[in-house]
């Protein structure tokens, strides 16, 4: 399946500054793999050591958080829009 | 209503709109927000909550005018470098509409002080640039029942979402459970903020303001707006009740306030 995926500001030093990429995979476990293969060190900021996604970070496949879906196992269909969403806080940490 | 000739002139606009009316401009005068930081997103939320007439407004900021804010924080000016800015933005609205009471709280907000300077206000913006101050506000809000217009932004992004955890929709934890751990957030080095974002977000929050104070339209509860400047785009995606959620749902682990450590970076 091909699919598009927006990329938040933080993240585009991964994407050569692209704020939207094309990806592929059955599954959105499979889409970060083709994202992590595309654009190497991005998986690390969106899932954490075993394999689950971060606490910080949301994925939503067109506008629905995959978190309430089958979360990473969420089934995907051609032509569907991923979209990575961080929680952002202002200039200070 | 008893509105002086002033107010009828200066809240003409509001006055004639069906939506709002006189009975709607009373409400704003009656209302009182609260806004945490009188920073990018304050400034413009403070001004024109106040040129709309919400009568009382509250903000709350630690920290003192800089040259480095002017690039974004309207609400401040040449004259007011070096003067608290919670100082600078009360003189700012007082020129702007003599019909405001302005609150100012020159410090920190802290898990001893928050409970008790919210609980006056009816409805509280965020507009904090942290995530410990973040996370307190909404576990704050959660525990006064209050809505909570969440506005934030980093380079070229911004988030505004509503949150009515009182009412059985979802909170900030919902959508965030846990802040970033330190090496998971972009270094200050890469941060800074264009000028003007501030500006939509945070006319935003008081666009989503003054609808609840008015009671009309769709609020944002339940929904994320975001925001991205480069693209010039526009995206409203869902934001679900976690059944897991620490501190809203069932399985509430959090029962009183306590507050991350906040990192400060060496620039």
């Amino acid at each position: 399946m091909a699919v598009s995926v927006r990329i938040p500001t933080p993240l585009r030093k991964f994407t050569d500054g692209k704020g939207e990429v094309e990806a592929s995979g059955n599954t959105v476990t499979e889409v970060v793999d083709n994202l992590e293969a595309n654009f190497p060190g991005i998986k690390e900021k969106l899932c954490d050591e075993s394999g689950k996604l971060r606490k910080f970070l949301n994925i939503y496949l067109n506008d629905e958080d995959i978190r309430f879906m089958d979360s990473l196992d969420t089934e995907l269909r051609d032509g569907d829009s991923l979209a990575l969403i961080p929680a952002i806080a202002g200039g200070r940490f | 209503m008893n509105f002086t000739e002033e107010q009828i002139e200066r809240y003409s606009r509001h006055i004639i709109l069906p939506e709002v009316g006189g009975i709607g401009q009373q409400k704003l005068l009656d209302a009182k927000v609260f806004c945490l930081g009188a920073g990018g997103l304050g400034s413009p939320a403070l001004m024109y909550l106040a040129a709309a007439g919400v009568g009382t407004l509250g903000v709350a900021d630690g920290d003192v005018v800089d040259m480095s804010n002017l690039q974004r924080q309207i609400i401040h000016n040449m004259d007011t470098i070096g003067v608290a800015k919670v100082e600078s933005a009360r003189r700012t609205i007082e020129n702007m509409n003599p019909d405001i009471r302005v609150n100012i709280y020159n410090k920190r907000l802290t898990v001893d002080n928050i409970q008790e300077i919210i609980r006056e206000y009816d409805i509280i913006l965020d507009g904090s640039d942290n995530f410990p101050t973040r996370f307190l506000m909404n576990d704050a809000c959660f525990f006064e029942k209050k809505t909570l217009i969440s506005g934030s932004m980093f380079r070229f992004d911004g988030q505004v979402t509503t949150f009515k955890s009182q009412d059985g929709l979802p909170c900030y934890r919902c959508l965030y459970p846990e802040p970033p751990p330190e090496g998971m957030v972009p270094s200050c080095q890469e941060a800074g903020v264009l000028g003007a974002l501030p500006g939509v977000v945070g006319v935003l929050q008081a666009t989503e303001a003054i609808k609840e104070i008015l009671g009309i339209g769709d609020s944002l509860a339940g929904y994320l707006m975001i925001y991205d400047a480069l693209s010039m785009s526009f995206k409203k995606v869902k934001v679900r009740k976690d059944p897991e959620c620490p501190i809203c749902s069932e399985n509430a682990t959090i029962k009183e306030l306590s507050m991350y450590e906040e990192r400060v970076c060496a620039l």
